[in-house]
């Protein structure tokens, strides 16, 4: 049995957005030629998301990083084992599987002004955004990621050092009264 | 004397009285009242003193733009130097004191400054103290910053809060005037998503108080509806108390929103900087009034006219009761119209023009007042508030008239506030009509794609006129929306009507032969005390550029930055150089628009959020044990874990003893743990490390070192081969990001077709050295994997399942003692921890910090990237041409290492220092030898790189880089101490492994 514990262990603090600790997730880097990741994603079950989207079925997703760069997301325990079936997939065509779980942090926005949290740390074009999307982009002073999946929140992938850092500031932009009222 | 009127003033509620304090003294104003409106409806003439001279000086503006009135604002926690009260909201309970006057504003003892005025000109400070040069930091700097400076510094940390925010807009229009919301209209119905800066709380501009008619209706009227129709479109965002900054390249625009000023301690943010990317910027910004040069022009009660009408209109105070307006243009003939209409005296309006025809004038002459037409003021009665003014003729030879009065309201004509245009390059065009410097359409900033990125419009684009001003505005917002992927609106512009003017008479001066008595009291940049004097002296020792002579002078060099200055001094300088003021042209205008605040400036980075701390999965369970901090990147790493009554010093060395004797365990997360892989991966990491990694048989680890491509060692480490393919390779940690970033910019920059992948793997598992001798029996204790010497031996590693932990265990030792390191998941870090903690209890582990590692790697020679190497050194200086190999073609840094410096024997190289007397010597010392260099200080020969006590050999240990260093074991350098008594230590050159040399604790 795992007794993996996520570097914020469940945290949650409420303010004009609720931003909760999502706990251990599954994740595995994905690096090829396209058609080596397409052949993955498709092992997986999963199609190749377009540049800055996501492909998502049942738990698991499938995030585009890079040109040559894909980011699976499933419970954290499928981990070891998708990255089998990966590397399966992947044959001996060159490709890189890495299974990551552990050097992220996830952290769910909610709220019906979630994205106004967001818009006072990421640069990245907020009302551009839609849900089935992926964004790789920085959280004040830390590298980051965010997607939406669903209507009513976010969710901000960090790495695992520096996730206090990020719930703070999460938090810190979230108090209520500081509403950017757009 | 300045005092409220009654009934009056179209911002403030009368029935909202807030409390404030001024100087400690208890006043009232108005919600809606500025401070500046306050103080005048109070009474309160006299705001400051002046910086240079420490003269009295009172409200020149009613906006952005005012010098003077400057206050020092809140207290402790929530204190501010240098606010403009003009443009700071009136709050219950704000406290405000003036600046620039010990001991009162009343009495002021630096004001001895004007007496000596004459011996104070434009460049005395650097003519007068650069001689004897000692005197400067020693008498004359002290005096001066104990008698110069505006506001004092904040003394206890800022009690707000602040943010940023982003925002990413089609169209951004930069000011909230008539123009500019035309502008936004125009932008929102071509379908472009909007967003309109107002850097007051209100719309509208100067047009409610300058009055005329737009589309049939008075402009309140059409203002008001036009912001309703634009807060009701569904594309524009309209944002009051929020500055356009500055204007930057791609579009970028910081805007400065003021939150919650008016409410210290209410929780939300005091102000927000806005980080927005526009794909069009419109600036309509509007124009500053200028004022007149005449002598005696900052008394206080001398105001722009627009202001004095500004604070009679909006906030229904009138700045004195008797007002006499000098003017060179029309406008000021409406704060006249507007003075008689609020029932206060005008006993002349003095009129430079000679000629006074027009439907204004005649406006003013059937209210009855007396039209003076090719006069000058040529001086002004009174020290704290004016008493009367003298008028003469236009040269200033008719023997003049004096006139008594209280405030004198002066027009020197308009400038269009250029600066946001000008932020990004947009040029200026010199109109001598309208006598303005106004943006160049034709010479515009240019964006990535070569096209114009900016456009003014109305005032700021020179068109001075309300009908022009309108015009532009929808069209330049039409165009916007167009060139930002949107459409040219069919819609019409707004229609609109005014008064007609007659033209303005350019008059820099009056009167205009005043000779240098006169240009003394002649005041141009009212902040930095520069007269009309200065300027020209400044002319006359040959400063001819005008950015030169803004520097000698400090024109325009204030908090204000000339905003009422820049025209009117460089009129002046043109006039002293004898050329058209297009030839002398203007300074360079530079964000932010006015200043900003340092905290919007940090957002939220302060506190906790300073910088991100890295954390380890076990940095809660080392706080807890107490460990000492120390910062290694952005990462935390325990320096030592002391225990109660220990000094740290003490508790390293305990750690030490204790990893020697015992077992000790160390946080080693924060490595760098790259994972290479890919058919050509052995290729690659051959080019990458001086020694071969190709060869490595898979489950091998070997050290390594990586060099930059001019030779110097760049980072170090272990690498363990995983498989046929891939390698996971070590790096130091702060090298961790950089050497993956330096990998990935050699495989896609130079190689890049080969195969080759690569993923920083640093975060995903915590890893954990355990070392000491009885380091094994910790490991069994754990249990689950075979780590005897055999299954495991040195330099190898394995996967296996330790304490019901999926790990990897590597034989590698860092310490000089038997030591695994164990990596898990990094969610489990913490248990594994505590699982290593509780399983070598009964073999007296202990955990142990960074220091007690860099000693223990130092007692066995090691080196460390950053104590050894500071960017200069190769490899070889470093006595390790063992790991670098003769037999490979190339690798990085190879070509460099054989060129003639590199391989100079000269070179200083590294060896072991041991200390006579057993001391330690400071860090960062020089060996010293014979002689002297050509600054009389001593020839060196060497230097300490790492220097510690080592409580294993109970003795001062180092290690140094000394000039032909391994040819002289047992010799004994000097080290010179630091301390500046000129004593040296003596230490003698020893081997650089002072423990242990054979490697038989680390084998076993």
């Amino acid at each position: 049995m795992s007794k993996a514990v996520s570097a914020l262990n469940g945290a949650t603090v409420t303010g004009f957005a609720r931003v909760t600790d999502t706990g251990c997730r599954g994740m595995i880097t994905l690096r090829g030629a396209p058609e080596v990741l397409t052949r993955v994603a498709t092992a997986i079950g999963l199609p190749t998301p377009d540049t800055l989207h996501m492909a998502t079925k049942e738990g698991l997703a499938v995030g585009w990083m890079s040109p040559d760069e894909l980011l699976v997301l499933c419970p954290y325990e499928d981990a070891p084992a998708l990255a089998e079936t990966a590397r399966g997939a992947a044959g001996k065509d060159h490709a890189l599987v890495a299974v990551v779980s552990d050097a992220r942090a996830v952290i769910r926005v909610e709220g019906e002004k979630a994205d106004e949290v967001l818009r006072k740390l990421t640069p990245a074009n907020l009302d551009a955004f839609e849900p089935g999307m992926i964004r790789r982009t920085r959280l004040a002073q830390a590298a980051g990621a965010f997607w939406k999946p669903d209507a009513n929140g976010f969710e901000v992938m960090c790495f695992r050092s520096e996730a206090e850092y990020v719930f703070g500031l999460l938090e810190n932009a979230a108090q209520k009264g500081a509403e950017l009222g757009l | 004397m300045s005092h409220r009127l009654d009934g009056k003033g179209r911002l403030i509620d009368r029935s909202k009285q807030l409390r404030f304090t001024f100087n400690g003294k208890s006043m009232t104003g108005y919600e809606g009242d500025t401070l500046a409106s306050a103080l005048l409806g109070a009474g309160q003439s006299v705001m400051g003193r002046s910086f240079k001279y420490h003269r009295p000086r009172g409200v020149v503006a009613a906006g952005v733009e005012e010098p003077n009135a400057l206050m020092n604002l809140g207290r402790g926690g929530r204190f501010e130097p240098n606010q403009r009260a003009t443009t700071t909201p009136l709050f219950d309970g704000l406290t405000a004191t003036s600046q620039n006057h010990w001991p009162s504003l009343d009495f002021d003892v630096g004001a001895v400054n004007d007496m000596a005025a004459r011996f104070l000109p434009a460049g005395f400070y650097y003519k007068t103290f650069m001689f004897p040069r000692f005197a400067w930091k020693h008498v004359f700097e002290p005096f001066i910053r104990k008698s110069a400076g505006l506001g004092q510094s904040p003394t206890e940390p800022d009690a707000d809060r602040y943010e940023h925010a982003y925002h990413h807009t089609d169209v951004l229009v930069i000011g909230g005037g008539v123009a500019g919301l035309t502008a936004a209209r125009a932008a929102g119905a071509g379908g472009a998503k909007v967003m309109v800066l107002e850097q007051t709380a209100h719309w509208g501009g100067r047009a409610p108080v300058d009055g005329g008619e737009i589309d049939g209706t008075d402009p309140e009227t059409w203002v008001n509806s036009a912001v309703e129709g634009l807060e009701n479109a569904q594309n524009v965002t309209l944002r009051p108390n929020c500055m356009g900054a500055g204007v930057y390249d791609h579009g970028y625009v910081l805007g400065y929103e003021r939150v919650a000023e008016t409410t210290p301690g209410d929780g939300r943010p005091r102000h927000r900087l806005w980080r927005i990317r526009a794909k069009q910027i419109v600036t309509a910004t509007g124009a500053i009034e200028r004022p007149l040069s005449f002598p005696g022009n900052d008394v206080p009660g001398v105001m722009l006219a627009s202001a004095v009408r500004d604070y009679v209109v909006n906030w229904g105070v009138a700045p004195g009761k008797r007002t006499v307006i000098v003017t060179n243009n029309d406008d000021a003939y409406l704060t006249a119209l507007a003075l008689k209409a609020a029932k206060l005296e005008v006993p002349a309006i003095i009129d430079v023009r000679p000629t006074l025809m027009g439907p204004l004038a005649e406006k003013a002459r059937k209210a009855g007042i007396r039209l003076m037409s090719g006069k000058a003021l040529v001086g002004v009665k009174g020290k704290k508030g004016v008493t009367a003014v003298m008028v003469s003729d236009l040269e200033g030879k008719a023997s003049p008239e004096a006139i008594d009065c209280d405030c004198v309201a002066m027009s020197g004509g308009w400038s269009p506030v250029v600066h946001l245009w000008s932020h990004c390059g947009g040029k200026l065009t010199w109109d001598d009509h309208e006598a303005i410097f106004k943006p160049d359409p034709t010479r515009p900033p240019l964006g990535a794609d070569g096209q114009a990125f900016v456009a003014t419009a109305g005032n700021a684009s020179g068109a001075m006129g309300l009908a022009e001003a309108l015009a532009d505005g929808h069209e330049v917002g039409r165009q916007a929306a167009k060139a930002a992927g949107g459409t040219l609106t069919r819609k019409a512009a707004p229609k609109a009507a005014e008064t007609e003017r007659q033209p303005i008479k350019q008059v820099w001066i009056m009167p205009t032969s005043a000779g240098p008595d006169k240009r003394m009291k002649m005041w141009l940049d009212y902040q930095n005390d520069v007269k009309g004097s200065d300027v020209q002296l400044a002319a006359q020792e040959g400063y001819q550029s005008v950015e030169h002579a803004k520097r000698y002078t400090t024109l325009g060099m204030a908090t204000d930055q000339g905003k009422l200055s820049n025209i009117n001094g460089l009129a002046v300088l043109s006039d002293a150089l004898g050329q058209p003021i297009p030839q002398t042209g203007t300074t360079t205008f530079r964000p932010p628009y006015t200043p900003i605040s340092m905290g919007a400036i940090a957002g939220e980075a302060r506190g906790p959020l300073f910088q991100p701390i890295r954390r380890t999965p076990m940095h809660a369970l080392h706080e807890t044990a107490g460990a000492v901090w120390e910062p290694v990147g952005h990462w935390r790493r325990p320096f030592c874990f002391a225990r109660t009554g220990e000094s740290d010093h003490e508790a390293v060395n305990r750690e030490i003893v204790n990893t020697r004797e015992n077992v000790g365990m160390l946080d080693a997360s924060t490595l760098g743990k790259i994972l290479v892989t890919g058919p050509d991966a052995g290729k690659f990491l051959d080019m990458l490390y001086t020694n071969m990694m190709s060869t490595l048989p898979v489950g091998k680890c070997r050290y390594g070192l990586m060099c930059s491509e001019n030779g110097f060692l760049s980072d170090d480490g272990v690498v363990a081969r995983i498989d046929e393919q891939t390698w996971l390779c070590h790096t130091t940690t702060g090298g961790a990001d950089r050497i993956h970033g330096h990998m990935e910019d050699w495989l896609q920059c130079e190689w890049w077709d080969w195969k080759v992948y690569t993923a920083n793997l640093t975060e995903q598992y915590a890893q954990v050295a355990v070392a000491g001798p009885k380091a094994r029996k910790v490991l069994e204790a754990l249990g689950g994997m075979d780590v005897s010497k055999e299954a495991m031996p040195f330099m190898t590693w394995h996967d296996g399942t330790l304490a019901d932990i999926p790990a990897r265990v590597f034989r590698i030792s860092f310490t000089g003692e038997l030591s695994y390191e164990i990596a898990v998941p990094a969610n489990r870090g913490a248990e594994l921890w505590e699982k290593v903690r509780e399983a070598g209890a009964e073999h007296g582990i202990q955990p142990y910090g960074t220091e007690a590692m860099h000693i223990m790697r130092a007692e066995k020679g090691f080196i460390m990237i950053g104590d050894e190497t500071d960017g200069t050194v190769i490899p070889q200086d470093l006595g390790l041409h063992w790991a670098i190999s003769k037999k490979k073609e190339d690798y990085l840094g190879k070509r460099a290492q054989e060129r003639s410096f590199m391989a100079s024997p000269d070179r200083w190289q590294l060896v072991g220092l041991q200390t006579l007397d057993g001391s330690v010597i400071p860090d960062g010392a020089y060996a010293v030898g014979e002689g002297r260099n050509a600054n009389g200080q001593r020839n060196t020969i060497g230097r300490v790189t790492s220097t510690y006590y080592s409580p294993t050999i109970r003795k001062g240990i180092a290690m140094g880089l000394i000039h032909e260093g391994p040819q002289r074991m047992g010799e004994v350098v000097d080290f010179a101490t630091l301390d500046g008594t000129g004593t040296v230590i003596k230490a003698k050159i020893v081997d650089t492994c002072f423990y242990d040399k054979e490697g038989a604790k680390a084998d076993v």
